[in-house]
């Protein structure tokens, strides 16, 4: 996983509430097995024509946020389905961090396994950001939101602050773990030895 | 502590837990289904990339398989994700893989209490959001991405923060007309889809008492669509009879204490309320039935792990019998063994008589994948959980949720109905 430290781009501005991961990616790429490649067909149906063109209102589409690394979305984003492929499209088309209100569980969650950094803000902040024109930077270091206009701070767990930083996800996390991991299988696997 | 407080505080080893304490808990069971398994499959490789040995899992024992979501097999990828799935539970020793096609199979959330893979008193975590179906068993059972169910794979724990509950006090008997799906359409409605974030929803009080364990699930699935961490219900006598119907006696029981602390009570008078259907595009969209006389359908869907249970099919006939459709519908019992006993009562003679489609225990058209999907501009009456923009196929398609009575009604007279209106 990519060590996240500072990004500085220019933010999308979804303008939706309640965005859910049918809407991230529909079902019909759900097959797909590996973890690239979905950033084609992120908000497949609000992006594309039937032809597979481009609809111009679509905010991801204007050419301004192209190579945009930081997603605004209203609240609730990522409700409905678990799929972790919503947040594989995301990363995979070029987004690293996404600011909301507030944000469906499951999703949340997922994010940090893939090395993409949820922020939650109040909704005065949020609008702010919204209306902001210029780029923005992120330092999950210093836990703020900057641009020429604005400076906000973030919470965040520690622990995924540090996950984040370091570019681990859980499973690394433990593995850092392994030797203390093994001797405990080994005296496990010894004790039912004895026991039979 | 209330039931969910104390699942979460045994299964940690610990005296004592509160709502956002962070607790480490050993996990009793686990459920991947053909798109989830794939996911974890992709974990799995990075990490085999990355140089991690894999050459075992936790518990064989405590993994259970389903596939569900795109059988009988809709594409060449589709297969092809089966067969993946057959080698992971072949490589990996797991017995439990209820293969499509072959003894039972069914829908995941139908199969965890149609085969009593989870009892109460366990933590169940499953690769799907509505993992949460289950908690009415009196298990706490929430939906993982595919990463987390990798992670409890190998290591067979997971850390959750102590939910706050929210308790849904059920008074009375609710009315024949009126089912369970309308009672959590009302309740989201009413809290919103995020009304329950990060949130256990548990149901109780005389309305819960009388109903059946089948409407139950109907609830605690539906959690989810407030965005509910968990769904729960303390088990009792017909949690108990229905588990011992499946040769179950044997668990460990855990019940809220006397002065179990709730974030916050939420009432309702069952006699008031009313067949309640959920509008596009959202769960919490909804109105009573009755307003929505006016809306015309092209197709009504009875399926899903919400609504295609024995009970739901029964709802159905019971509106059907003697009467036929008039728009397309599909009945699709959520496991083959719900479909032999719906062949076995005579429903399956009734649907047919009716002008209704019978078809194979699968998500199908629930997520879109197959079996049925809407085209641009269909409109559909479904006993499903989601209504999202294109959840059940075409983007400009539109899916009214409700309950199998309101599906039922609806498919015979060609318009949302109420069943009571049925002449």
């Amino acid at each position: 996983m990519e060590p996240f430290k500072k990004i500085k781009s220019i933010a999308t501005p979804l303008d939706k509430v309640n965005v859910d991961t049918d809407q991230i990616i529909p079902k019909q790429f759900l097959k797909l097995i590996q973890k690239t490649g979905f950033g084609q067909y992120l908000f497949y149906d609000w992006r594309y024509e039937k032809d597979f063109t481009q609809k111009r209102d679509f905010v991801l589409n204007n050419p301004k946020f192209k190579n945009s690394k930081i997603l605004l979305a209203r609240d609730n984003f990522g409700c409905g389905s678990s799929r972790e492929h919503a947040v594989w499209a995301l990363l995979d088309y070029g987004f690293r961090a996404i600011i909301s209100t507030s944000f469906a569980d499951i999703f949340y969650n997922n994010c940090f396994k893939n090395g993409v950094l949820p922020i939650k803000v109040s909704a005065k902040l949020l609008q702010q950001l919204f209306e902001a024109t210029s780029e923005i930077e992120i330092d999950l270091d210093k836990q703020t939101i900057t641009s020429d206009k604005l400076s906000i701070s973030f919470e965040i767990e520690p622990h995924w602050k540090k996950i984040l930083l370091e570019g681990l996800d859980d499973i690394a996390v433990t593995l850092q773990h392994e030797n203390s991991i093994s001797n405990y299988e080994k005296l496990q696997a010894e004790s039912k030895f004895k026991i039979s | 502590m209330n039931i969910t407080e104390k699942i979460l505080a045994r299964a940690s080893g610990k005296s004592t837990v509160s709502p956002g304490d962070v607790v480490f808990v050993s996990v009793d069971k686990v459920m991947i289904h053909d798109v989830s398994g794939p996911g974890v499959i992709a974990v799995f490789e990075k990490l085999k990339k990355a140089g991690m040995k894999i050459d075992h899992i936790w518990d064989p024992q405590k993994v259970w398989v389903t596939e569900d979501h795109f059988v009988p097999a809709a594409d060449k990828v589709s297969a092809q994700n089966v067969v993946l799935l057959t080698n992971f539970t072949k490589q990996f020793g797991i017995t439990k893989h209820f293969k499509y096609g072959m003894g039972q199979y069914g829908i995941c959330h139908t199969l965890s209490h149609e085969e009593a893979m989870v009892l109460p008193g366990e933590v169940y975590v499953g690769g799907d959001s509505h993992t949460n179906t289950t908690g009415a068993m009196g298990a706490f059972a929430a939906g993982l991405g595919h990463t987390d169910v990798a992670y409890v794979l190998l290591n067979g724990k997971i850390w959750f923060k102590v939910p706050e509950t929210l308790y849904f006090k059920i008074n009375g008997t609710l009315p024949s007309h009126v089912m369970a799906k309308d009672l959590i359409l009302k309740i989201i409605g009413d809290i919103g889809t995020d009304g329950a974030a990060y949130k256990t929803m548990q149901f109780g009080g005389s309305g819960i008492s009388e109903m059946s364990v089948e409407e139950r699930l109907t609830l605690t699935n539906m959690t989810t669509e407030a965005g509910a961490k968990s769904g729960i219900i303390e088990p009792d006598q017909k949690t108990r009879d229905y588990l011992a119907e499946r040769g179950v006696t044997k668990y460990n029981e855990v019940h809220g204490d006397p002065d179990a602390r709730y974030e916050k009570i939420f009432e309702y008078e069952a006699s008031e309320l009313e067949p309640t259907v959920a509008k596009p595009f959202s769960p919490e969209n909804i109105s009573v039935a009755r307003d929505l006389s006016s809306v015309e359908l092209d197709k009504a869907y009875i399926g899903s792990c919400t609504g295609a249970k024995l009970e739901d099919l029964r709802a159905v006939a019971k509106i059907l019998k003697g009467r036929q459709v008039k728009i397309r519908t599909e009945v699709l019992p959520a496991a083959i063994s719900i479909f032999k006993k719906a062949m076995d009562e005579g429903l399956l003679k009734i649907f047919m008589d009716a002008g209704v489609v019978v078809g194979p225990p699968t998500c199908g058209a629930c997520c879109g994948a197959h079996m049925g999907v809407l085209a641009k501009d269909e409109v559909c009456v479904s006993t499903t959980n989601r209504n999202f923009p294109g959840r059940m196929g075409h983007v400009e398609s539109k899916t009214y949720l409700a309950s199998p009575l309101v599906a039922a009604a609806s498919a015979v007279t060609g318009k949302i109905t109420d069943p009571r209106d049925l002449k």
